[in-house]
């Protein structure tokens, strides 16, 4: 379409910077708009502060191509904001204000994102302090008025053992007009600390920057430096981790079907699943020591091998695994009454969540094929993946139904992937950074797409790296999935998205 | 109904025989570190270096791990000497911040509360657990005391909602900025005389994120801690073992 503006590139490959065009705001804003009008979507858009301002990238997917497509632009302190026309971008644009005070004219939403000061010496757009820290939550709400109508907020303290977050709802009764959620209270500044990197710390604050996604976030993390460096991870290695994703894939969904069934009151599948997910991450502990894959992926390779005796084993624990987990979860899905809840709450359209860019579990689950081993395979994957999981009511039931399918699919792959492991060493060793480069690397966590973005400053090291774990696109989702609803279907609604606060947050 | 009877037979009865049995952990789980000073080349400081987060330090010459700066990554037993390596031992808690420093000789695991505290939590301890930038790996297996296997509510624990009904206040993550005065709100909330418990390399000392800005670098500036569960995360018995020693009964 516009080619000679954009860089197309299958994700795994780094760029030379040089040969990314830099266009003037209102190309950049055309090109943007064309591309996303051609079954294209914002996979990540970030700033980097550079000399004259500051250059924004915008990463765009084009899913059924398998490839992605770059735009450059440089902007001063303000530039037009194109989330009427884009919703997908408010967050995105809320971050660029947020993070070097520039003003995207027009932004419906203007509001803070993480509560943090601005990354370079720049005014507050909101007008706040700049010597102090900024207050978490302290913004305008969107406020709801009228006769019988009332306000809930909950929040950043929760009930139970969970992250923080603020919530608040527009009640008409028991139902919610809107819902609006505000975040940032694990702000850590992961990645701040990723700058100037790559350091001996940066594989931890990866992997805990969600921590049960640690085997996704650190396989998206490996793949950049692999692809900066020019180095190969051994097909071994490249197996491992997909062994590993999938018992994270399986843990988390187990657990998730195990949260729903306790939220509509049914005991048995809560207990049961509570039970075998800590099975499926003690699999992950077999694998190397850590029940949440830590000190697994590094990048080169993985840091453990599955040696003949642990494959047996672990393929004879899924075999038991499966049939308990069958028994567990079906019990739960045939029930009238589970059901009777299950379906139809929280419904999301198609057309809102591909609006909104949903990733993941939220956007299957809306009929919306999105699954980055199908589109953007990497590793074992190449082989083919074949089973995207879809359901199109957009419902608890289908966000159910779409991780019940998986835990399924999952174990069948889980099955072929350790049956079928390479031969040969588990990792390479890794040279040094190619400089002046952009690398994207992607990976289909449990939750969704996962994707890395990095810059690399003449010498090769990391001057920008931009994480976006799914829970960035869906928070907005469940907002959404709030809207005319009961107010007591809220935790239920919750669960069945199951999206990361220290992972949005980072 | 007899479906989900057939189905609760077929699943068994799963509690854990813990603490009167000891738990199995994987082959490859790394627990607390064997030090074996007598080992060390002059001039050698592998160790030091291999760790990322300081955790691994010179004392008199010896090297010691400060457990709760590990994540138990056990990058530090690339010591060609081998004078360190991990062990499979789940018990880690300690009582003092200093506690957590190990040595060949020195692991001191957590002592029970004084006698009026014991009687007064001894039986029945409600904790409020506020996550201040967990990475949610912490949360999560803390919640996973409360499912079959761990069960904790058979020891008198318990995870309450408000801290009105809690003694004590379980802390995970490095204590972000943003979270600073809603944590302190808690412990402010909870009725005296009152319990913290650090669960976590992050709220011990800062985790992965000691450097951040954002960050306070764990608990202990901001609130008198009565337990350390060291890990990234703790494995639940780790921290089941933790509790117990706290309560003496174990």
């Amino acid at each position: 379409m516009t080619s000679s503006k954009l860089f197309r590139f299958r994700h795994g490959l780094s760029i030379p910077l040089a040969d990314i065009p830099r266009l003037d705001f209102d190309e950049f804003s055309t090109s943007l708009l064309e591309e996303i009008a051609d079954a294209g979507r914002v996979a990540n858009y970030f700033g980097r502060p550079v000399a004259e301002g500051v250059e924004l990238y915008a990463i765009l997917a084009h899913d059924w191509k398998g490839e992605f497509a770059v735009l450059r632009t440089s902007v001063k302190d303000r530039f037009p904001s194109l989330t009427p026309q884009l919703p997908q971008l408010h967050l995105f644009e809320r971050e660029l204000a947020e993070q070097f005070g520039l003003r995207p004219e027009g932004h419906p939403w203007l509001k803070p994102v993480r509560f943090h000061k601005t990354w370079i010496d720049s005014s507050d757009i909101w007008g706040r302090d700049t010597a102090k820290h900024p207050v978490p939550g302290d913004m305008d709400f969107y406020r709801v008025e009228g006769e019988e109508i009332h306000e809930v907020a909950v929040g950043p303290v929760h009930a139970g053992v969970i992250e923080p977050g603020h919530f608040r709802f527009q009640c008409h009764g028991e139902e919610v007009m809107h819902l609006e959620i505000s975040l940032g209270y694990q702000h850590r500044g992961i990645e701040q600390l990723l700058s100037g990197g790559p350091h001996p710390t940066s594989s931890y604050q990866i992997e805990t920057s969600a921590g049960d996604t640690t085997i996704g976030h650190m396989t998206a993390y490996a793949q950049i430096l692999e692809s900066l460096s020019g180095t190969d991870a051994p097909p071994r290695a490249y197996a491992i981790r997909a062994i590993a994703l999938e018992l994270e894939r399986l843990a988390n969904h187990v657990g998730d079907i195990g949260a729903l069934a306790g939220d509509v009151g049914f005991l048995p599948t809560a207990s049961f699943c509570g039970r075998l997910r800590g099975d499926y991450l003690n699999l992950t502990a077999e694998l190397c020591g850590s029940r949440f894959g830590r000190g697994l992926v590094r990048p080169g390779g993985v840091g453990f091998d599955l040696d003949t005796k642990l494959s047996q084993y672990l393929l004879d624990r899924l075999k038991t695994l499966e049939g308990e987990t069958r028994g567990a979860i079906d019990l739960c899905f045939d029930s009238p009454s589970v059901l009777a809840r299950f379906e139809g709450t929280g419904k999301v359209k198609i057309e809102d969540a591909e609006a909104l860019g949903l990733v993941g579990v939220a956007a299957r689950a809306c009929g919306l094929v999105r699954d980055a081993r199908l589109h953007h395979p990497f590793g074992v994957w190449e082989k083919g993946f074949d089973a995207p999981v879809i359901e199109i009511d957009g419902d608890v039931f289908a966000r159910g139904n779409v991780r019940r399918r998986e835990i399924f699919a999952s174990l069948k792959l889980l099955g072929q992937l350790i049956r079928q492991l390479p031969e040969g060493p588990v990792a390479s060793s890794l040279g040094g950074l190619a400089g002046d480069c952009l690398a994207v690397s992607l990976c289909e966590g449990w939750r969704g797409e996962i994707v890395h973005a990095a810059i690399t400053s003449a010498t090769g090291q990391i001057e920008r790296y931009k994480i976006v774990d799914p829970s960035f696109h869906n928070w907005s989702g469940l907002a959404l999935a709030l809207r005319g609803q009961q107010i007591s279907d809220f935790p239920l609604c919750n669960k069945s998205f199951n999206l990361s606060y220290c992972g949005f947050d980072l | 109904m007899l479906t989900i009877i057939r189905e609760r037979l077929r699943q068994g009865h799963r509690t854990g025989k813990f603490p009167k049995q000891e738990p199995v952990l994987p082959a490859r789980f790394r627990g607390a570190p064997h030090i074996q000073p007598g080992l060390c080349q002059s001039g050698c400081d592998q160790c030091l270096s291999a760790c990322p987060f300081s955790a691994v330090q010179l004392i008199d010459g010896k090297p010691h791990l400060d457990l709760g700066r590990c994540l138990f990554c056990a990058d530090c037993t690339v010591c060609s000497h081998g004078a360190i390596s991990f062990t499979n031992d789940y018990r880690l808690a300690a009582s003092k911040r200093d506690d957590l420093l190990t040595s060949e000789t020195e692991h001191r695991l957590a002592s029970a509360l004084d006698g009026q505290m014991k009687r007064l939590f001894g039986r029945s301890l409600k904790l409020r657990q506020v996550s201040a930038g967990g990475c949610n790996a912490c949360e999560a297996d803390l919640n996973v005391l409360g499912t079959l296997v761990f069960d904790l509510g058979r020891f008198g624990i318990q995870f309450v909602a408000s801290p009105r009904h809690a003694d004590g206040l379980l802390i995970t993550g490095p204590v972000t900025e943003n979270m600073r005065s809603a944590l302190l709100e808690t412990y402010a909330a909870i009725p005296e005389p009152k319990l913290v418990i650090a669960s976590g390399a992050c709220a011990i000392g800062g985790g992965p994120f000691i450097t951040s800005t954002e960050t306070h670098g764990g608990v202990g500036d901001l609130l008198p801690v009565d337990l350390y569960i060291p890990g990234c995360p703790p494995h639940p018995y780790t921290a089941l073992d933790g509790l117990l020693r706290l309560l003496g009964r174990r």
